[in-house]
Order: C-alpha cells, then structure tokens, then sequence
C-alpha cells in the first residue's frame, strides 16, 4: 500500500548560527513520515528540539533558527522550495497549528468569533455572515456551552479551557489536513486536560485530520497518538507504535524515560532517575548524544554516532547496544 | 518491564555553565561604553589635572590683553576681561561636571527612597507619594528650575535645590515600577519566610536589583543638568562669576560672536561632546546591568 | 524497595500543623461608585478549611486552578493573613513573630527561575540565613552549609556559584536546601517539580522521600499531578473551590474514592499503559469562578448525580470510613469506584 504520505520529513536538520560564530545544531538530520488521518506523537524533554521541528513544519521558526539541510514535503510538495505565497496559502485549509498558552495566541482586542472566522474568510471565501456561522458552529463543535453569545467574548474573558477550545475551533475552522500541536494541555488543569484530549480526538476523528502531537507527558502521548518519535538532543532515537514503545522499550533514553515517570497504575515501582545532566547541544561530540547518562554503554557509543534502525517490525532505535540490552524481553 | 539499572541516585556532581559575570566578558566590545569611559574619564582628568594644563589663573583680569584672539600664548584667545579663554574652559570643567554630579545625588537618593518606599509598602503609601508624582511631573523641568532659581536667587545651593525639587520625581517612578516587579519574584518572599525583617529584604535583595535602572537613568540625568546649569548660568542665573563656567562664557562671549566667535562657541562644543560622552555611557551601562532588557 | 504507601506509625504521631476553620476573602473593589451603592463582591479563596499534618508524614494536598491550594499554602508559611480561623502549630506560641515562625515552616517555591536571587550567591545565601538565626558559631558557618548542600545531593564546589549557572533541578536542590537551613519542622512544597523534565523530577521526588525519612520532617506536597502525589504521599486532601472535599490514606483514596470530584480527577489522568475510557464519572463544563459560587454543594452544577438535595444543601466533610473524610452528601450511595480497566491486550 504505498500511499503518498501526507507529510514527509527526510534528514531534516535545524541550527542556530551565532553572530560569527558556530553554528548550534538543534536538531540533526531527522526523518519521519505522517500518514493522512495517523496521530503521531513526539515525545522528549527541553533540548530534545521537538517543539522546533514542528515550528520548521509550520514555517514558524524563530529569527536565529534555520533550515540546514532536508526537506519537509507536504503530500508530495517541498514546503522549502515553494513560493511564500503558496505557502501562506496552505496555512489554513491545509495545515494548522495549535499552541501551549492560549492567551499568547489569541489576539487580546479581537472579539473570539471574529478570530474563528478570519480564516475561512481568507482562505474559503466566505462572507462575513457565512463565516461568523461557521465559528460558532465550530465553537459549538468543541464543546463551548452558549456558543452565539461567547462567540461576542474577549479572550481574557474566558477561562484557559474555553481558550484552548478556541484555539481549536480556530485550527479546524478550515478542516486541515494536517494539525500540529504544540504541548496545548500541558497548561491546563487536570480535569480540563482529560476533556480537550477527548474532543481533539473525536474532531480528528470526524474529519479524518492527521495529528502530529508534541509532548513531555508519556501518559498524554499514550491516550492521543497511535505511533510516536522520541527526541533526545535533536535525534530521534527510537520510533513505532506507542503501545509497543511503553511495554518494551528499545533504546536506554526512553527506557530512562519510562522508569523515572510516575506511573499511575504501577504505584509500587520505584522511580528510577536518569543520572547525569541535560545535553549540551553546543558541544556535540562524535558519539551518541545519550552516551554520557547510559548506564548500558560501551567504548563504540562514545565515538561513533548509532543511526536509526530498524529493531523489530515497525520499530526502529538509534542505539549499539539494543539487541544486547533489550534482549528477552518481550515486544 | 526490566529493573532499574544498577547505578544508584549518584550524588551529583555539579556541572554548571563556567561563571560568566553576565555580561562583562563582552564589556570591551561595546563602542558605547568605551566612547563613553573615555570623553567623561578625559573630562574628568582634565578637571583633576586643571591647573597642571594651564598655568594662567581661570579668574585674573588682565585689562592689558584683552579681546586677544587665539595665540601661541593664549590657545584660545582672551576674554574681554583678559582672561585666558583656554584657562576658564579647563576651570569650567570642574564646574560643571561638578555641580553636574552633585545635582543628579539628591534627587537620586530621595526619589529612589520615596519610589522604593512607595512599590515596596504599597497602600496610603503608595497613593500619597505617587499622587505627590504626578503633580511634580506636571511642570516642564526647565521652566521649574529657572523659576525657582530665580525665587531662590543664584547660586550654588539654589541651583541643587531647585534640580532635587524637580528630577526627583523620575527616580521615584522607575525605582517603584523596578520595585514592584522584583517585589513579585518569588526570591523576595523567600527571603521573607526566612526571617529577614523588610530592611534587610529591601537592602539585599530588593535594592540591587532594582538600582540599576535609576542609575542608568542618572546618567542622562547629569546630562539634563548640566544643561540646565549651563542656561542658568547664560541667563545669568548660575554660579556667580568671576568664576569660570560654561554658561556664563557663553554668555560673556555671545556680544563678540563676530570678531571672537571661539569665545562663546567652544565652550558650547564642550557642552555637547559632555553630554555625548554621558549618554554614551549611561548606552553603554545599559547594556552592562541589564543586557536582557530590550531597548 | 520501600512502599511507601504503608507506614502504620503515621496516624500515631502527633500533629505538628493544624488549621481550623481557615478563610481567606478577597473584597473585589469596584473603584469610588462602586463602594457607594451596590453589593460588594468578594472572592473567597478559602472557605473554612480543617487540616491537621503530622510529624514525618507527606500530605498532598490536590486541586485544580481555583481551588485555593497555593492561597492556602501562602496562609500557612505566614505570607498571607488569614480572614478568619486560627493556625495551630506545635512547639510555637501563639503570637509568635515573623522571625520564629520561620524556624518552624518554610516553602519551597514551583519556579526555580524566580525563587532565587540572581545577584546572590550560593555561599552567601546560605551564610546570610545561618548567621540571621544564629544556627552555628560563626566559625561553622561554612561547614554548616556544605552539610546542608551535601544533604541535597550538592557539593561543595557550588558555594560560590550563582543561581545562573545551574540547571532547572539543580536549583530546585538549593531551594531546598534554603528551606532546610533553618531546620523547621514542617515544609510547605508548592507544586516543586511542576516545571521540570520527567526525568529530573525523579530525582526530586526522591530527594524529598529521603528527607522524610532522614530528617523526620513533615511535608505538605502541594500538586496536581496525582502520579507525583501516589508516589510519595501518606495522604492526600482533595481541594475543591475553597474547600477540602476529601481526605484518605493515598492507598484508600486511589482505590476508593468517596467523592465524586475526586473521581473524575483520578478518571482524568492520562495513563501511560491504559487507553482512554468513557466513564460514569465524566464532569462537564468549565470550573467555576470562586466569585460566582453555586448554591449548596459548591460541586453540584459538573456532578453527574447530584440531586436535588445536592443544589440545596452545603455537605461538610464527615467520616466515611476509618481515616477517610468526605464532603459529599451521597458519599455512602456511591457505587464501589472501578478504577482502571484491565490492561488490554498487545497487538
């Protein structure tokens, strides 16, 4: 079944180049692909550079990051080498993004259903009216109660929840094939967490839109995607389905990973820390990026860097050792 | 899921970034700064070295050679009183930068004070000083000055007087809005749970994290103020002559504008490279105390 | 390895902390017209709240945004007067001053960033509070605080370190050996791993277990992370509005919760090996507002059974068990909780 996947990553590596300089690179030489309708998670923790690639997916990068090398291709078209115009053009009805703190992305003196409806204005061609109906259809979609009446709200007077709702009435007002999302629960409480995961499931769902979650939080992670990446220092370092990658882990990362997160259903297990300091990506060594924190590793991880491989069907790890480490244990 | 790995929570050794004192690894690159340490440290030896400069006296008459121009011996000429021009530019310069200084300290000291007071303790406190601003902050600082000059009568004492009454009040705005922002951070209220009495909170923590601004600040103070004494002094409002001061050669020499032009025109160049060389470093400390601020 | 859910000695051991009856409002001022005509609103940020911590052991204390957990903390270090009710704690007079009081409770703050001075070094820090109290002669000043940093898993070579130079857990680490260097009794943690990485809050997790256990010291966990709070606490206090809804042994409240918010919280947790479920206990709608409280039981307009009685009647917390206090008025009629369903099969 060789379908054009939605979106193609291929060795994409982004850096930042200080004034006269060298050049950080954040993340190096990543590839993953995103089916259409898949939900796909990447998980890592600060410096992993997950929150940057899916900037360099919505061509939202900040003023020093840049494109290095590689390609992000969105169902077949390299989104690097295409004009700005048609890449603003795909914002919207094509791909859409949503973010960690509502209030930083919404506009604070513009009414929430004008915000709605300011994309399919642009990019449907609706008027005014047509567009408004839209929004509080889609308000209502998410879950807002009294949606004609909130439409007329300012951003500040909603509670975060509301405002995250907004913000994916807002991604979906065009029906994007595409959604990527920025940690977008990781501010919010608990109880309000459980119910926007449910509706971004649902509205993904309905609409058949391919989900590419970035997040820190494994159980999150578990409960939206079906297949994840996780990053360590700007690589992947192991990829494949999430049940498989929590119950059997091949790469020592998530394995740390998975030890120390507290695990709701396994309270008697003891929290295991990953010893030794987050990685500096200024001083990047030959060898695996992990290397430093292993407890599993050998004289080859410190000298030559582990390519993503594949492990067993549908699962790839970045590591030397994963057949010795992992052995016997079950998929 | 296996077992945990034998390794156990070592003790950490701490690896942390090599100390870099913010930004001063970087102190020598910045133009601002450097202009600014040396036209005001210039000006400064000039003022300390004066009478190693020149030898005339800065306040002599000599009515033999008067209205001289510029001559081997007299570099700039002389006045109409025969005073070597040279001299009382060198001699002005203590003046100025002088009353300059000490004109920018009582102002800093009680607005920083009553700014810090007032963000720090907040209520009637507050609402009394910041009212007490905004009433000050009404009049143009000139027009104040020279007014109270003028009810004051000239001189040294008045000119601080009439400057403190008048720039305090910028001090105390930007210390109270430092104030409050540090106020806020959560080190504050550590230390407070820790026991520190509000002096001690204010001294250690609050204090030297919030001066920098004002001092900053200060800097283009002394600018304003020197401007403002130098008009004083051309209004014949400032230092009492005979002695040498910028605005009152300005003053002295503006009737000989055609035949002696160096006479008032070079001490109002000194004026301006003064205030260039301060605000370069008031730029330049900017950048040094607080280098994430944005401009 | 230790399961840390069973310490029998807890329950026997004498309260160090006690509140009664706490309330906190906040008069919502409405400018100069305001104040002359009209009802003057007011947020009650607590309203009446009882909690007893006691020596050696962990509570957490658990609640969303609007629960009042931070005012509540904020209360008990001193930081914020009370409105109403009284704190009791032992081994401290009534009217103490600022500076004993400190001896007895200090916090440890959720902002590594911010609950450091950046101007101050770690040394000074540290010397500057030991000298304050008189801890130590002056000679033991240093050795005093290399101890209190070795405690915390840091070394020596950190004392004339700035804040600047280290990582969001190593700082977490020297707040909390701040806090310890004035020996107090009780230590109030305000969500202290909420901003770091997975793997590093492990490490602090399991820093504040040892001092339990080394040091015998109480510890009120703030959190809503109910994954952190299995791991590491005795009890737990569910907050709700301003109010305490719920109080257990952390085993008893997980396996059987008694009251309907704290269910649907449990219910929320995105599990790392389950997938996600529908569940009776779903709560609808946004939080309230603590300005705009609902009549009678503060829960009643997200619970999916309250009843009439429940619209009109405010519960209190009453016993429902051996150590387990509850605030609902259904709490007895609640169906036995049925927690997560089986793992399911791989693939």
């Amino acid at each position: 079944m060789s379908e054009e996947p939605l979106l193609s990553v291929r060795n994409l590596s982004l850096g930042v180049r200080r004034k006269g300089g060298p050049t950080t690179v954040i993340v190096d030489d990543i590839s993953f692909d995103v089916a259409e309708g898949q939900r796909f998670g990447i998980v890592g923790e600060s410096g992993s550079g997950k929150s940057m690639t899916l900037r360099a997916i919505a061509n939202l990068l900040p003023g020093g990051v840049k494109v290095l090398s590689g390609t992000i291709k969105y169902r077949g078209d390299d989104l690097g080498t295409m004009p700005a115009k048609s890449r603003r053009r795909l914002a919207g009805p094509e791909i859409a993004m949503i973010f960690q703190e509502p209030m930083t992305a919404l506009n604070p003196v513009m009414r929430v259903g004008e915000q709605i409806a300011e994309s399919p204005r642009r990019h449907l061609g609706l008027s005014r009216a047509a567009a408004m109906d839209l929004a509080i259809d889609m308000m209502r979609k998410t879950g807002i109660p009294d949606p004609a009446r909130r439409a007329r709200a300012y951003p500040h007077e909603l509670s975060g929840g509301l405002r995250q709702r907004i913000m994916i009435a807002m991604a979906l007002s065009c029906s994007p094939k595409l959604l990527l999302c920025d940690e977008p629960t990781t501010a919010l409480d608990v109880t309000v967490q459980h119910q926007v995961l449910r509706l971004l499931e649902q509205l993904c769902e309905d609409s058949g839109t391919a989900l590419v979650f970035v997040t820190h939080d494994l159980g999150v992670v578990n409960q939206t995607c079906r297949d994840l990446a996780v990053m360590y220092a700007g690589e992947i370092v192991e990829r494949g389905q999430v049940k498989n990658v929590f119950s059997g882990p091949r790469h020592p990362y998530t394995k740390g990973l998975l030890d120390s997160a507290p695990d709701f259903d396994k309270p008697d297990r003891k929290l295991a820390a990953i010893p030794g300091f987050p990685p500096n990506l200024a001083d990047r060594g030959d060898g695996c990026p992990f290397q430093p924190r292993c407890p599993f590793a050998v004289e080859q991880c410190a000298t030559s860097r582990p390519r993503l491989e594949q492990v067993l069907p549908g699962r790839e790890a970045a590591c030397f050792e994963t057949a010795r480490i992992f052995e016997g244990a079950t998929a | 899921m296996t077992t945990t790995p034998a390794r156990a929570l070592p003790p950490l050794k701490t690896r942390r970034r090599p100390a870099r004192s913010r930004s001063l690894r970087s102190w020598y690159r910045n133009g601002s700064l450097i202009a600014g340490i040396v036209i005001v440290g210039g000006l400064i030896l000039v003022a300390v070295f004066a009478p190693l400069i020149t030898s005339y006296s800065p306040t002599a008459q000599n009515l033999t050679d008067v209205l001289q121009g510029p001559s081997a011996a007299h570099w700039l000429g002389t006045d109409r009183f025969g005073r070597d021009v040279f001299t009382r530019l060198v001699y002005g310069t203590r003046v100025d930068l002088r009353i300059g200084f000490m004109a920018v300290l009582i102002p800093f000291v009680v607005g920083s004070v009553l700014g810090g007071l007032a963000g720090y303790f907040g209520g009637w406190l507050d609402t009394l000083v910041m009212r007490l601003v905004d009433i000050f902050f009404a009049f143009p600082f000139y027009v104040m000055v020279i007014a109270l000059v003028f009810i004051l009568g000239s001189g040294e004492t008045s000119i601080y007087l009439a400057i403190a009454a008048v720039s305090w009040v910028s001090y105390a705005k930007i210390v109270r809005g430092e104030v409050l922002v540090a106020k806020q951070q959560d080190y504050v209220m550590a230390a407070r749970l820790g026991g520190f009495s509000h002096l001690k909170v204010l001294a250690r923590h609050i204090g030297p994290n919030v001066l920098s601004q004002a001092i900053i600040y200060a800097m283009s103070d002394i600018v304003q103020d020197i401007m403002a004494i130098v008009t004083l002094g051309y209004l014949g409002l400032g230092i009492a002559p005979p002695t040498a001061e910028w605005g009152s050669m300005i003053l002295d020499g503006q009737q000989f504008i055609t035949t002696q032009w160096q006479q008032a025109t070079i001490p109002g160049l000194a004026v301006v490279v003064t205030s260039l060389g301060l605000s370069w470093l008031g730029d330049g400390l900017s950048d040094l105390l607080s280098p994430d601020r944005r401009k | 390895m230790t399961d840390v859910t069973a310490q029998p000695e807890v329950t026997a051991q004498p309260v160090v902390l006690r509140v009664a009856n706490i309330s906190k409002e906040y008069r919502l001022g409405q400018g100069l017209f305001g104040r002359v005509g009209g009802a003057k609103k007011s947020l009650k940020a607590l309203d009446g709240v009882d909690l007893e911590l006691r020596r050696g052991e962990v509570l957490a204390l658990v609640g969303e945004s609007g629960s009042g957990k931070s005012t509540l903390a904020k209360i008990l270090v001193g930081a914020v007067n009370q409105t109403g009710g009284e704190i009791q704690e032992s081994g401290l007079a009534q009217g103490a001053d600022r500076k004993q009081r400190s001896r007895h409770v200090q916090m440890v703050f959720q902002d590594p960033y911010s609950s450091l001075n950046p101007r101050i070094n770690v040394g000074s820090m540290l010397a500057g509070l030991l000298r304050l109290h008189r801890l130590v002669p002056r000679g033991e000043v240093r050795a005093e605080s290399i101890r209190l940093l070795n405690r915390v898993g840091l070394q020596e070579d950190v004392l004339h370190a700035y804040p600047s130079q280290f990582s969001g857990g190593q700082r977490q680490r020297l707040a909390i050996a701040r806090a310890l260097a004035v020996r107090p009794q009780v230590l109030v943690a305000d969500e202290p791993v909420s901003a770091l990485d997975v793997s590093i809050q492990a490490t602090i997790l399991e820093l504040f277990r040892s001092l339990q256990d080394e040091l015998g010291l109480s510890i009120l966990f703030i959190a809503h992370n109910l994954a952190v709070v299995q791991h590491l606490s005795q009890r737990v206090a569910v907050m709700y509005l301003g109010r305490i809804v719920e109080v257990a042994d952390t085993a008893e409240i997980f396996s059987n919760p008694r009251h309907p918010y704290t269910r649907a919280l449990i219910d929320s947790i995105p599990r790392m090996s389950a997938d996600s479920f529908t569940d009776p206990f779903e709560i609808t709608g946004e939080p309230p507002s603590p300005v705009d409280l609902p009549s009678g039981c503060r829960f009643h307009p997200r619970c999916p059974i309250a009843t009439e009685r429940c619209r009109t009647e405010d519960p209190v917390l009453s016993l429902v068990g051996p150590g387990h206090t509850s605030a609902c008025l259904l709490a007895e009629e609640l169906p036995p909780y049925g927690g997560v369903p089986a793992l399911k099969e791989e693939e």
